[in-house]
């Protein structure tokens, strides 16, 4: 686990007030969002809920319109470079290039990452995620679950203290979704702190310590792993999926 | 910085060589330019200097275009802009290491086009001041082309928005670079072209400077 952890706070995402428009259409309205370290926070919604928007501002791929973003107690808009080293992001998109094999991709972004002892840690992920017979195979060649494989092999390169999932199981098949299930329970567990969003809210129950549910940019459902027991959230979650989407 | 800067340039390197998308594409445009203006205009000691050198920079320019859209059409193809976005580097890292690419595909053919060009129009294959305009003007190119082609890779219509963004900006290096080539291709002294390589020098600057100034605000929105 990431070295910078331990002299990290107890709270490691800290939303407030996090607003994001395109033009006249406002993406997210008024977010706000507490996860402690070695949590997993669980992001339901219909689809066009906001949910990939709070992912990419969070990773630092997007800009908020308002409000203000805490990881690890560092705010993203003034250190993002030094936020991107303590975070990742596995999404259904691979970020990963077909022509390269799956050890040129995964030494390519380790460099990107200033990764120490590169070698040894390529070989440490790629047991973890089972891929270690297809290092020299092209990723472009590797059925989709693999490729997917190889995405987390490449998001924990460096060993994130929070790692942020956007729907990972997207285009997989049942088996391949389950394998990839397996995998991201390997690197999720410990004092990483995850961020998921997914539509499988059987999978995001068992996981999360925290759900929410998002619908037209608000948060209209939180809860606790401890509440969840008093309440359900299937009727919420289903009241809002089956109207927004 | 220079390390990340030579992982992105090794990385589009090592991609062009395997699936040589780039390099044949721009080889194949460039030497029909200069085959089609070659039996146009004729290859006499008369044109060598009023029209030669428009014709190289004409190959080069269009074949740069063509090779320019692919820098980072390769990234926009499984969100890759967004894997290199969340590598903990300045925004600035990731466009020298387009440029660097783009400027060595852009030498890249140069070096195969050029020959082939002198060899037409009967000109002597050791040309250092040539070599020096190629280096400046292609470098002005690459500053230019790598901004707009992550401009225009989120565009529907890329392939039309490149050229009409990066042609009407580089136009001051076009006249720069044809300029600076006739007196070469005549045999007249480096004194001739002064004025134009300094004027390339100072162009290549400013394109590079704002380029790096401006990636930033291109990709992240």
């Amino acid at each position: 686990m990431s070295k910078d952890v331990a002299a990290s706070p107890a709270v490691a995402v800290e939303v407030e007030g996090l607003e994001k428009s395109f033009g006249e259409h406002r993406a997210l309205r008024g977010i706000d969002l507490t996860v402690n370290r070695g949590e997993c926070l669980v992001v339901f919604g219909p689809n066009g809920a906001g949910k990939t928007t709070l992912l990419k501002i969070l990773a630092t791929l997007m800009k908020p319109s308002a409000g203000s973003v805490r990881l690890d107690g560092i705010d993203i808009r003034k250190e993002p470079v030094q936020i991107r080293r303590r975070i990742s992001l596995v999404s259904h998109q691979t970020f990963l290039y077909d022509d390269l094999t799956v050890l040129e991709n995964l030494r390519f972004y380790g460099k990107m990452y200033d990764v120490a002892d590169l070698e040894k840690r390529i070989r440490e992920v790629v047991a973890w995620v089972r891929i270690e017979s297809r290092l020299h195979d092209r990723t472009g060649t590797l059925s989709r679950g693999l490729q997917q494989r190889v995405s987390i092999a490449r998001a924990v390169l460096h060993d994130p203290s929070i790692l942020f999932l956007d729907e990972p199981e997207v285009g997989l098949d049942p088996q391949a979704g389950a394998m990839v299930r397996d995998v991201l329970g390997t690197v999720s567990s410990g004092s990483r702190t995850v961020v998921m969003t997914t539509h499988n809210l059987e999978r995001g129950l068992e996981l999360g310590d925290r759900i929410v549910i998002i619908d037209r940019g608000k948060i209209v459902y939180r809860a606790t792993r401890d509440e969840l027991s008093q309440t359900d959230p299937r009727q919420v979650y289903n009241r809002y999926t089956e109207a927004g989407g | 910085m220079l390390a990340k800067i030579i992982a992105i340039l090794w990385k589009d390197m090592l991609t062009e060589f395997r699936t040589r998308e780039i390099i044949v594409s721009v080889f194949v445009f460039a030497l029909l330019v200069m085959v089609i203006f070659s039996f146009a205009f004729g290859t006499g000691v008369d044109i060598t200097e009023s029209i030669a050198p428009g014709i190289l920079w004409v190959a080069l320019t269009f074949g740069g275009v063509t090779g320019l859209n692919r820098i980072f059409a390769v990234e926009k193809e499984n969100s890759r802009l967004e894997g290199l976005m969340l590598c903990p580097v300045d925004r600035a890292v990731i466009y020298w290491g387009k440029l660097a690419a783009s400027f060595t595909f852009m030498m890249a053919v140069a070096i195969v086009v050029t020959p082939i060009f002198l060899a037409l129009f009967n000109l002597p294959l050791f040309l250092p001041g040539l070599a020096l305009i190629i280096v400046l003007a292609s470098l002005g190119f690459a500053a230019v082309g790598t901004l707009f082609s992550a401009l225009a890779v989120n565009t529907r219509a890329r392939d039309i928005m490149l050229p009409i963004l990066f042609l009407p900006v580089v136009v001051p290096v076009i006249i720069a670079a044809v300029k600076a080539t006739a007196p070469v291709l005549a045999g007249r002294p480096w004194a001739d072209m002064l004025i134009w390589l300094q004027i390339l020098i100072a162009f290549d600057i400013i394109y590079v400077v704002i380029a790096t100034l401006v990636f930033g605000f291109v990709v992240e929105e």
